[in-house]
């Protein structure tokens, strides 16, 4: 090996060596991602939450509105400690989720060849979560008429819940999906929109937090701590609250 | 290629604790340092600030701040008989993706492996005199010792601003701290923080049965400090947005909080951010490397010329890229030769749910490493004679985890979960529930390795890295073991309920919920080239320019965390190229 360059330097700023054809290309340069020491560092912002509006419909078109809610609604039903999912803002909250990165699976790894695979290997589905809806949605409604005659809607609570279940516990099978996937994935949903912060659309009056006694966005606890085994009864805050301050 | 920079010293891919760490050394001995980092520059003030930071859906759940595996991921199988399939979603290892690395969104558990970890090989033949062990169990030294380690655990507890309570100092035990823990040359930068509920139960139930509980050393500052490179960190504030989330307070130590406002002020750092290393490139000599070709987010290729190559990109991604680069020789499992890949482990947990009445846990008054623990049970403490396993695990009261989307399904066993009845038992459960973890020792073994997918590909177009994974009979025998003990305890622990359950009684499974991101192994140390990637400083047997920084260069976990070991090993590998290498250029294994 030739000698090195911090040795010929005397360990100091050695550098520039042999520079064939240098060259930053503009955009990276400008996008300042070539950091040097003793100079300004600046992040990139981090863009702030969009609140979701409550008037917008941005996903689910009348029929899948109407569904979700009387889904959700039973998933998470008004009764003594809270109202219910849909007054909750959760319908809103998943529209929302569904148009946006989310919807898309903007994070996840799309390349094929797609194969079920073993237990262990995760899931393997194709599908977006806004393809899961649109397409769920739909051969949902369609078994459940074939099944009663009705549509979901239409059914007792006594019947919607005893469906969830029979679906929840995997014993339908719809076209494209089992039905504990789908399942799961309203679940996962609805819960999200009732315990996620009320920026996002549900968890409206943080209800959902309220039902739990969790505060919040709050970020700091150190009056607290010492208070063990203690009901503490804390107002919960949003971050809707924090971005006004 | 579109162009070549300038010649550095030293260049470094990823920027995490290792990559930092390292940077910080060899910058502070003058060298000209280039590091190369895949993702973006962020700071505390900017882009974790506490109007934003406390955002579940966004950092918990959609894990805003982790790498995509869209960009790149693994593909996972359990044996080598399975066709290997990408994991598409998130699961159980998420990697870092900006500068600061996961050291950004870690949950700061911050631990120091036992002295027995590091040379189990020797234990074995002189404590257990060959004791039979499961068949294909790979055990074997670092070739490092905790002795030769220990003033470079103190430097990065020192940097890190670790709080905690230490249990032997120059060999003399304290009061309040881990008895079996190796012995440290000084007390932790900062206090404990306060105690969670659970905590001081779980401190009452094992101190009566004989044990011994203290506060485990954690990344979440105790008190307003300075570190070693002059930066000021603040007190945690128990927000309870930690593991998964930026810190919004300067009180969690991060590669970004604690090192990299120093090489901020270096005129001999630079710092390549949105740039993908994509191979490090061989030189003619066929003894050393020459530097790393990387991508940048205009879809340029450049060439990074360096004296020095130093591969931080995290234990998978080091495994990966010197797959990629040829450089080493790959194992193969059928005839056992080959390094590379080879003796990958993992993290083997044990964990028992409890259910209580009228507790109010306030669990959203936690940190992500607010945690009681008994070491009793954990690495070489005890004595294994007859039990034909080796290792063991820290037993936890961990307070780690409050906020209501991550303990929907934190239930006794039976619940409902939905309806009326879901919110009645989550809304009791929320305040009762409690978890004792017991984090667990990983042995390597010859049917689990690393190696490319020759189906997948990442977004660059190169081969993912294809991880062949099960758990091994020693990994069964001492989970089970440590269930048993979690058991003992919550017998005696008061709840109304219970649940215990060792990992390895169900094939391994990246996807299933509570599990670890210490995915360990594949580019080990040691003190033999059959047997190992990189010699005791972590330089290359093959390319004496090259060195490998991160838990890939772990033969077995510890029954720890990590990173305080690897952030350790990185300290000790450059005193060893500041010291030695750079006077003398070439093996440092003379
Ligand atoms: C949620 C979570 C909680 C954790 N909690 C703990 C804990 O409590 N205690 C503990 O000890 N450990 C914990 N860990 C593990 C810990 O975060 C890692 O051990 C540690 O951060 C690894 O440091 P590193 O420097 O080796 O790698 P990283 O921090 O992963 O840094 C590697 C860097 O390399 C970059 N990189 C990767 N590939 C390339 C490439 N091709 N080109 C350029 N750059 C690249 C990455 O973007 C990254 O920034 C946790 C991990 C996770 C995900
Ligand atoms: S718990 Fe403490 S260290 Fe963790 S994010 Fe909150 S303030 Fe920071």
């Amino acid at each position: 090996m030739k000698r090195r360059s911090f040795i010929k330097a005397g360990l100091i700023l050695a550098g520039t060596g042999t520079a064939a054809s240098i060259f930053t290309p503009a955009g990276a340069a400008e996008r300042k991602n070539v950091l040097n020491g003793g100079k300004i560092w600046r992040a990139k912002e981090t863009p702030l939450p969009t609140p979701a509006d409550p008037t917008q419909r941005l996903f689910f078109n009348e029929r899948e509105y109407a569904l979700v809610t009387a889904i959700f609604d039973r998933l998470i039903p008004a009764d003594e400690l809270s109202v219910s999912a849909s007054q909750a803002g959760c319908v809103v909250f998943i529209d929302n989720q569904l148009a946006g990165d989310y919807g898309k699976a903007k994070w996840k790894y799309n390349q094929g060849p797609f194969e079920n695979g073993t237990e262990s290997q995760g899931n393997q589905s194709p599908y977006s979560p806004a393809e899961i809806y649109r397409k769920g949605l739909q051969e949902l409604d369609t078994h459940c008429t074939r099944l009663f005659n009705k549509s979901f809607t239409e059914l007792s609570h006594d019947m919607q819940d005893a469906y969830l279940e029979k679906m929840e516990s995997g014993e339908f099978t719809y076209p494209t999906f089992n039905s504990e996937v789908l399942f799961g994935q309203f679940l996962a949903n609805v819960q999200e929109g009732f315990l996620a912060d009320p920026i996002y659309g549900g968890n409206r009056n943080m209800v959902g937090w309220r039902m739990i006694g969790f505060p919040g966005a709050r970020y700091d606890y150190r009056d607290y701590a010492p208070l063990k085994g203690q009901k503490l009864n804390i107002e919960p805050i949003s971050i809707i609250q924090l971005l006004k301050a | 290629m579109n162009y070549t920079r300038p010649k550095a010293d030293a260049v470094i891919i990823g920027l995490g604790w290792a990559g930092s760490l390292m940077a910080e050394e060899l910058t502070r001995a003058g060298l000209n340092v280039v590091a190369i980092e895949r993702g973006p520059w962020e700071q505390t003030q900017t882009n974790f600030s506490p109007a934003i930071a406390a955002d579940e859906l966004r950092y918990g759940v959609r894990r805003e701040i982790l790498k995509p595996p869209r960009v790149e991921t693994l593909t996972f199988r359990n044996d080598s008989s399975q066709k290997a399939l990408p994991a598409r979603d998130w699961n159980a290892f998420q990697m870092g993706y900006s500068v600061g690395g996961a050291g950004k969104h870690w949950a700061a558990n911050a631990w120091r492996f036992n002295p027995s970890d590091f040379e189990m090989a020797t234990r074995l033949r002189d404590r257990y005199h060959n004791m039979k062990l499961a068949d294909g169990l790979i055990v074997q030294d670092w070739g490092v010792s905790y002795a030769e380690l220990e003033p470079f655990y103190d430097r990065v507890e020192k940097i890190a601003g670790i709080s905690g309570k230490a249990g032997v100092i120059n060999g003399v035990t304290q009061s309040g701290g881990n008895p079996f823990e190796g012995s440290r040359s000084s007390e932790y930068p900062t206090p404990p923080l306060i105690r969670s509920h659970w905590n001081d139960k779980f401190h009452q139930i094992t101190e009566k049965m004989g044990f011994h509980p203290f506060p485990i050393p954690a990344g979440t500052i105790g008190a307003p400090y300075t570190n070693p490179l002059g930066v000021n960190l603040a007190p945690c504030t128990y927000c309870g947005y930690c593991g998964f989330y930026g810190c919004g307070n300067w009180s969690k130590s991060s590669p970004n909080v604690c090192v990299i406002p120093a090489l901020m002020d270096r005129t001999n750092f630079t710092l390549l951010t949105e740039c993908t290393a994509l191979y490090i490139d061989k030189a003619e000599d066929g003894k050393t490397v020459s530097g790393v070709t990387f991508r940048d987010s205009d879809g340029n290729t450049g060439f990074q010329p360096a004296d020095i190559v130093c591969l931080s990109a995290y234990q998978l991604d080091n495994v990966r890229l010197l797959l990629l680069s040829k450089i080493g020789k790959a194992y193969d499992p059928v005839t056992g030769e080959g390094t590379l890949g080879r003796a990958y482990n993992y993290q083997t947990m044990s964990m028992g749910y409890l259910y209580y009445e009228n507790e109010h846990m306030n669990p959203f008054i936690s940190t992500g490493a607010l945690s009681t623990q008994i070491d009793d049970f954990n690495g070489d403490n005890f004595d294994h004679s007859g039990l034909g396993f080796l290792g063991g695990a820290g037993i936890q009261a961990l307070s780690d985890q409050g906020t209501p989307l991550s303990m929907t399904d934190r239930l006794p066993p039976g619940s409902k979960m939905w309806g009326s009845a879901w919110k009645k038992t989550f809304q009791k459960s929320y305040q009762n529930y409690a978890k004792i973890q017991g984090q667990g020792t990983s042995y390597s073994h010859r049917d689990s390795y690393l190696s490319l997918d020759p189906n997948y590909k990442d977004e660059n177009g190169q081969p993912l890295l294809r991880l062949t994974f099960d758990y091994n009979q020693n990994d069964r025998l001492m989970a089970r073991f440590i269930r048993d003990r979690i058991e003992d305890i919550c017998k005696v622990s008061g709840a109304t309920s219970w649940e215990t359950e060792a990992f390895p009684d169900k094939h391994n499974s990246p996807f299933r919920a509570y599990d670890s991101s210490h995915t360990i192994g594949g580019a080990v140390m040691g003190l033999d080239p059959a047997t190992s990637v990189l010699n005791r400083y972590q330089q290359h047997w093959d390319a004496h320019n090259l060195f490998v920084l991160g838990a890939s260069s772990y033969p077995n976990n510890g029954g720890y965390n990590p990173t305080i070991t690897l952030s350790a090993l990185t300290l000790w590998t450059a005193h060893a190229i500041v010291n030695d290498y750079l006077k003398n250029p070439g093996s440092l294994v003379r």
